[in-house]
């Protein structure tokens, strides 16, 4: 790129990408603190490349997502990087190209919302529309109240809104600048259900006719699968899956992923057999000290090892199955004797403790709790489909 | 009760406080959101009046007013006399001497801000200019009105800055304090006991009016 031509790079992205971003930031400690410990270091380094419509940006809390969001609007320096939307290059740390936040164009809700709350509801959505005259701002805000379904709300004050309202607000106040491209920070994380769904058809439907990337941050697995989306999972400050929910969450390769997805269940598992004509092979699950079982054989699906090799083996609480008495004619071809350990009650769901030389975590619905009669002590059953095993990439240190 | 020196001393106080409102939301900006590693040095500055001994401040103003330095000979040269034992010297030395009570509620309210929506002002295009007017000082609305109101009452009852730069000159710096001084030392108590009354009661009533705001007791002007 030309020295000369500050902000432009001439051309889209090879891929057809509307939004590039590369991002490289260190945080030493909090300022002001000079005990920095390990924890509060922290290194953010990311490269992706977004198209038109909704991308999820996935991760637990303190992964990342806020910071990455803040490097791309502006509020936060990177050390490094560079980042383009559509022909604009915003940050290049080579070129020294630093757009201010207030020229970016980019659209920002926050988690926190962030309404102001010394004005209107009408005011708030005005705000980004400054530089137009007023006759045309009014449309505008008139046009983005009426497709929100919030003009009634247009003398009210911030405060004066439930959860629901306040969020279309945040919304239509960064909609309505027309940005080139929307960051959204855990925008319907208070929300329930059905109100979530009718906003995402909102803003979908809003989209449809502008094509703006939209980039959706959730730490909730549950928000990622309803979705839909493409998804990038970000830990600890790096990526480390991109793919459709279902390859992603579904089957995840790497084990941190593994964690967020929901696998209760990660043993370190040694290789003992493979199985070509059956299409399986035999791990060996090794209880993490060795005091705390003997230890299991499962069929795994067949991978490309060697026998002996060290795996390391996730199994969702919610896949396995718990028989009271030994069943028989099953697919599955796991199926192993143990006693149950211990219960626990969660919101609506129940986990169970089962101890089978080593101890499986295994999810069930009350009903299925009552109609089993399971109490500690129990000697049970668990089926654990052959599928239902995971390889997974240990996680990196 | 001394009239003349009433209407001097609110006359003081007013300009004093104003002037303050004007210099302190720029320094107290400053001293909020600066992410300079020395700003606990000019905080630290601004905080001195709270300490010094008023004959302290009121000795190096009288030094600075003088000829012998840059700031008196150019003020000296511009208006035709000094500033010492003048109005506008008694304002200088107000404005100083009233700094902390005008900057420290206003760097408060600042920091009571939600970054937020200081970031979400700027994401949708506001510079940060117009972030201040639009944003920060409407949300700040009581801490101006506590900056206003405690510079003024701490001018209205301030005694040694006065007696140092202002001199005792009646209709010119003789303010309620001073006035007080006097009439004790003539030993006019029946006298001093009015004018005291004054000032106690003037002060009390502002403290109360911004203890008022400050815990929301009158969302609007108390009288309303």
């Amino acid at each position: 790129m030309a020295a000369g031509a500050v902000g432009m790079s001439g051309s889209g992205g090879e891929d057809g990408s509307v939004l590039d971003v590369f991002v490289r930031k260190r945080f030493s400690a909090t300022a002001g603190s000079p005990a920095a410990t390990q924890e509060t270091r922290f290194a953010l380094d990311v490269r992706f490349a977004l198209p038109a419509g909704v991308t999820i940006l996935f991760g637990s809390s303190g992964a990342g997502k806020t910071t990455t969001l803040g490097a791309i609007a502006g509020l936060v320096a990177p050390d490094e990087g560079r980042i383009r939307l559509n022909d604009r290059v915003l940050y290049d740390s080579k070129a020294g190209i630093d757009v201010d936040v207030s020229r970016r164009s980019v659209g920002y809700v926050f988690q926190e919302l962030a309404l102001f709350p010394h004005l209107s509801v009408e005011r708030n959505i005005g705000y980004g529309l400054r530089r137009l005259a007023k006759p045309e701002r009014q449309r505008r805000t008139g046009e983005i109240l009426e497709s929100f379904r919030i003009g009634a709300l247009r003398r009210r004050l911030a405060a004066e809104l439930s959860g629901g309202e306040r969020q279309r607000v945040a919304l239509a106040r960064a909609l309505v600048t027309r940005p080139a491209l929307l960051l959204l920070d855990e925008p319907l994380a208070a929300l329930d259900a059905p109100i979530k769904g009718r906003l995402i058809d909102d803003l979908r439907a809003w989209n449809r006719a502008r094509a703006i990337p939209i980039l959706y941050v959730t730490h909730s697995r549950e928000e990622v699968l309803a979705l839909g989306e493409r998804v990038l999972v970000l830990e600890a400050g790096r990526l480390l899956a991109d793919g459709l929910p279902q390859e992603v969450l579904g089957a995840p390769r790497s084990e941190t992923v593994a964690q967020l997805a929901g696998f209760e269940n990660i043993f370190d598992a040694q290789v003992v057999a493979l199985h070509e004509d059956s299409g399986t092979m035999t791990c060996r699950l090794v209880p993490p000290e060795p005091a705390a079982g003997r230890g299991v054989d499962l069929e795994a699906p067949l991978a490309r090892l060697d026998s002996g090799a060290a795996v390391r083996v996730g199994i969702r609480a919610g896949d396995i199955l718990l028989a009271t008495e030994e069943p028989r004619g099953l697919s599955a071809r796991n199926v192993l004797r143990g006693a149950v350990a211990g219960i626990e009650e969660r919101d609506c769901q129940v986990l169970a403790r089962v101890d089978c030389g080593i101890t499986f975590s295994v999810l069930l619905t009350p009903g299925a709790r009552r109609a089993l009669g399971l109490v500690p002590g129990l000697p049970v059953w668990l089926i654990v489909k052959t599928h239902s095993c995971h390889l997974l990439r240990p996680a990196e240190r | 009760m001394n009239w003349e020196a009433l209407a001097l001393t609110l006359r003081l106080s007013l300009f004093t406080a104003a002037a303050l409102l004007v210099l302190g939301l720029p320094l107290a900006y400053w001293i909020a959101f600066s992410q300079r590693r020395w700003k606990f040095v000019l905080q630290a500055a601004t905080s001195l009046p709270l300490v010094m001994p008023p004959t302290v401040l009121g000795f190096y103003l009288l030094v600075a007013f003088g000829s012998s330095s840059p700031l008196g000979r150019l003020w000296t040269a511009w208006t035709g006399h000094t500033l010492a034992f003048t109005f506008a010297g008694l304002v200088v030395g107000s404005i100083l001497y009233s700094l902390p009570f005008a900057v420290q509620p206003l760097v408060n309210s600042f920091l009571a801000i939600d970054p937020k929506l200081i970031d979400a002002s700027r994401v949708l295009g506001a510079s940060r200019l117009a972030t201040f007017f639009r944003v920060i000082l409407p949300l700040s609305a009581s801490g101006a009105a506590t900056a206003v109101a405690l510079s003024f009452a701490h001018t209205f009852g301030e005694f040694g800055v006065v007696l140092m730069v202002g001199g005792d000159i009646p209709g010119v710096t003789r303010t309620v304090s001073i006035g007080v001084f006097d009439l004790v030392e003539a030993g006019n108590y029946a006298a001093a006991n009015t004018t005291s009354l004054v000032l106690l009661g003037v002060s009390f009533a502002i403290l109360v009016m911004v203890y008022g705001w400050n815990r929301g007791a009158w969302p609007r002007a108390p009288w309303a």
